[in-house]
């Protein structure tokens, strides 16, 4: 493959990530330890599932939360409060693209107020998605706490979010595709790192 | 797409795109916080040049719930009682900045003439042109239906609809024709001879003179205003032998299928199309029409207005 594309020069781990054409991030077995991790981390965090409600944002945040709840449940015997939260309305980027399709918004029978809501996606990038989701959530209610886990962080934020739950940290450069697949969308569970075009 | 000037202009794609759309929208409208941020920032002109009460207002609400900011305009007592152009208003509007104009008038067509003038650069949104289309009603009153109706599926498939009375001077039945028989639903149109527009016979649907042979058949019954302000002739002998023929009444509420539901695009002439009772009945969504149009608006107006290009979908 052709390996001549330009690469940010504002960014160090940008040297690393130019070997990489297409890799396996994290294969199958990776991913499921990661978020049996995340599970375990949660539960620590919050001292067990009675205060928490997940919510993930559509569509592989979604996908994740829903692992974490079942990975959650097995682990305590007791059902948790998992939705999804869509936050296209609240995007700060909708001027720059053509209209985005909206997804489904669930909120879980508990609602949000004075819950401590883990916020799931499967990659933090600039933190705009999560600025958005927080904007999304106050529409809704005053949860008591908001916590974040992603699958995956690969750096280049752009706003002062952390996530507090990380399944991998990624060092990518701008160029490079980060794609999260879910056995129930693609097929197969894998996170792989592509070259792509800046 | 840029602009909504008619139903003819829509994919059943991009139909169920708006439902689909307003569908979300709807959950959202049902929390605490109704009010969104994603047009702050974008002038929308309610240019009504005919008397509205329920589109206008529709219109304002679901853009203002959108945080567009929203200027009303309506010819009476504005200069276009002085005899202004619609160029000249539509040149006003654009020197002002308006992102979309939301336009009502008697012409057929004015619609499409501000869409295609170079008069000004924003959307264009039909909220009524004439006898021609009132496309945000049809997609309103398809989303009712749906709700109601469809279980599972996004279109229409399978479901009957009668469309009852004026038919002629009825912009609400060409969209609704369109947009029904588009999604896959049948339509039988229940008129009598006067009230049904030459070359009828080519639009693909039924047509009826007998209400009562069609209404123990459909699924929805959807009757229309007689437009009393847009006969110059007579079209029926009188009023009781209207009411007494296509009207709905009580007695034909009863004839109706268990699940059917009765709808009407307003104003209602109570007492002259449809009796009181049959308005206020459990049948009647004719209150949930009113509630979906301004979903079915905020999502015409967030497709039209939120994104850069075209109507297309990027998931």
């Amino acid at each position: 493959m052709i390996n001549s594309r330009p690469t940010s020069f504002n960014d160090p781990s940008c040297e690393a990530g130019k070997e990489i054409d297409m890799s396996l991030a994290l294969p199958a077995p990776d991913m499921d330890r990661a978020i049996t991790r995340i599970s375990h981390e949660i539960l620590e965090r919050n001292s067990g599932s009675e205060s928490i409600t997940l919510l993930g944002i559509p569509t592989r945040g979604a996908h994740l939360a829903a692992r974490l709840a079942a990975k959650i449940e097995a682990i305590e015997g007791r059902a948790v409060q998992c939705g999804t939260l869509d936050i296209t309305l609240h995007r700060d980027d909708l001027r720059m693209r053509p209209p985005r399709a909206l997804m489904p918004t669930t909120i879980p029978s508990m609602g949000v107020e004075n819950r401590n809501i883990i916020l799931v996606d499967d990659v933090l990038f600039s933190g705009r998605t999560i600025r958005a989701a927080l904007d999304a959530l106050g529409e809704i209610g005053r949860p008591a706490s908001v916590q974040l886990a992603v699958l995956i962080d690969r750096g280049h934020r752009q706003l002062p979010i952390r996530a507090d739950y990380v399944g991998k940290n990624l060092p990518t450069s701008l160029a490079q595709i980060i794609k999260v697949q879910f056995t129930e969308l693609d097929g197969l569970d894998a996170v792989t790192l592509e070259e792509g075009a800046l | 797409m840029r602009h909504l000037l008619s139903i003819a202009d829509l994919s059943s794609t991009q139909a169920i795109q708006i439902l689909d759309t307003a569908e979300e929208l709807s959950r959202v409208s049902d929390g605490p916080m109704k009010k969104l941020p994603t047009l702050r920032g974008r002038t929308i002109v309610n240019l009504f040049a005919e008397d509205s009460t329920r589109t206008r207002i529709s219109f304002e609400a679901a853009a203002k719930r959108l945080s567009a900011d929203v200027i009303n305009f309506s010819a009476k007592g504005s200069s276009v009682s002085k005899g202004e152009s619609l160029k000249d208003t539509a040149q006003t509007l654009q020197a002002m900045g308006a992102d979309a104009v939301i336009i009502r008038h008697s012409a057929s067509g004015a619609a499409q003439r501000l869409a295609d003038s170079q008069w000004m650069t924003g959307s264009v949104i039909n909220a009524g042109d004439g006898t021609h289309e009132h496309p945000s009603q049809a997609l309103l009153d398809a989303f009712t239906i749906r709700k109601n109706l469809v279980h599972g599926g996004n279109d229409l498939t399978g479901i009957h609809v009668a469309i009852v009375g004026d038919i002629i001077h009825s912009r609400v039945a060409r969209s609704n024709v369109l947009l029904l028989t588009k999604l896959g639903a049948h339509v039988t149109l229940v008129a009598p001879p006067t009230l049904l527009p030459t070359g009828v016979e080519s639009w693909p649907v039924a047509i009826s003179y007998d209400f009562d042979s069609v209404i123990g058949k459909v699924d929805v019954v959807m009757m229309l205003r007689i437009q009393l302000e847009r006969m110059s002739e007579l079209f029926f002998p009188n009023a009781r032998e209207y009411s007494h023929y296509f009207g709905l009444n009580r007695d034909r509420l009863k004839m109706m299928k268990p699940t059917a539901i009765v709808m009407h695009p307003g104003p209602m002439n109570r007492g002259l199309e449809i009796t009181a009772d049959s308005a206020d009945s459990a049948r009647s969504v004719i209150l949930q029409q009113v509630t979906n149009g301004v979903t079915v608006r905020m999502a015409i107006l967030y497709l039209l207005l939120a994104g850069s290009q075209e109507l297309g979908v990027q998931p």
